[in-house]
């Protein structure tokens, strides 16, 4: 793949996320041997083309008292998955919403919905709420609570990969 | 940490739209009425507090001709520390949950190209000798950001 080399050297300075220092972009300047100005600019120019999804905070779900976070999953007919994840999607309940293949016979379910709240029973109710709204399409599902938070991190690219 | 009602306001309001400018703590302090330092200083306790995860741009790889994957494996509980040792060892692996499943780990794979999703579950198997199952996104329904704190 063809990360330029600039960009390649922005989104390493970036990794650690962004200095708490009132210039945070002229601190990035100075490690990267640019100025203020130009970081500024190259940024904004990746937002732009969508590479920079958005700039700011991710929080822990768990901290925030969400701690029942709630991976629903639902084996929906192929031919209308598609118009029910528009629609599952859009609820205010779900942050995220993807449709993925399945692995048989171990895993049937092909739409996957994101669950938070503050207790299981929340989250329960709101998947309750999907399963009507899907009605005769879905053919069985489950829900996968975290319980425990393994490994996050960014994305890290490899050193002087190019 | 507790939170207050001014740090739960911090993180409804900014979890995207962070300013592009010379000063920016300071432009997202004024539309949150607080001071830069003060904003600067609660946003440093949520970060070492783990509150906030990460602070700043977060890159899309796939618009870089990059790809994610999520792969579940279905880890012996009696081997579960090893696995996970083995897998998060792997710079791939951008996080990694325990779920309630026999597929009871999920990992997100992140690499610069679409090849490097089946090298690193392929490597991924060898080192650990289970099944890396892949579930990359068919479609993504994605309708923004909104965690209200």
């Amino acid at each position: 793949m063809s990360i330029a080399p600039e960009t390649r050297r922005l989104i390493e300075a970036c990794q650690a996320g962004l200095p708490f220092v009132p210039r945070p972009y002229a601190a990035l300047a100075e490690d990267l041997g640019l100025s203020e100005a130009e970081v500024i600019e190259r940024l904004g120019a990746l937002k732009a083309k969508g590479v920079i999804r958005r700039i700011g905070i991710a929080p822990n779900h768990y901290k925030l008292g969400m701690v029942a976070n709630g991976m629903s999953v639902w084996d929906v007919d192929d031919a209308v998955a598609e118009e029910l994840g528009q629609r599952i999607g859009a609820l205010d309940d779900v942050t995220h919403c993807y449709l993925r293949p399945r692995a048989l016979p171990i895993w049937p379910y092909n739409l996957f919905a994101m669950l938070h709240g503050e207790t299981r029973d929340e989250v329960e109710r709101k998947r309750v709420r999907l399963r009507e709204m899907l009605g005769d399409a879905c053919r069985g599902s489950d829900i996968l609570y975290s319980t425990a938070i393994l490994k996050k991190t960014g994305l890290r690219l490899k050193k002087g990969a190019a | 940490m507790t939170l207050d009602e001014t740090d739960r306001r911090i993180i409804n309001a900014l979890q995207g739209g962070f300013p592009l400018e010379a000063r920016p703590y300071a432009a997202a302090a004024a539309t949150l009425g607080l001071d830069e330092a003060e904003l600067i200083a609660r946003l440093q306790a949520m970060r070492e507090a783990g509150v906030i995860t990460r602070f700043g741009p977060f890159f899309d790889v796939a618009a870089m001709g990059g790809a994610f994957c999520l792969c579940a494996i279905a880890v012996p509980e009696d081997r579960f520390d090893e696995i996970c040792a083995a897998v998060n060892a792997f710079p791939e692996v951008a996080h990694n949950y325990r779920r309630t499943h026999e597929l009871n780990m999920w990992f997100v794979l992140a690499t610069e190209t679409e090849a490097g999703i089946g090298t690193a579950a392929d490597a991924i198997e060898a080192a650990t000798g289970l099944t890396v199952y892949r579930f990359p996104k068919l479609k993504e329904f994605f309708v923004g950001f909104r965690v209200a704190a």
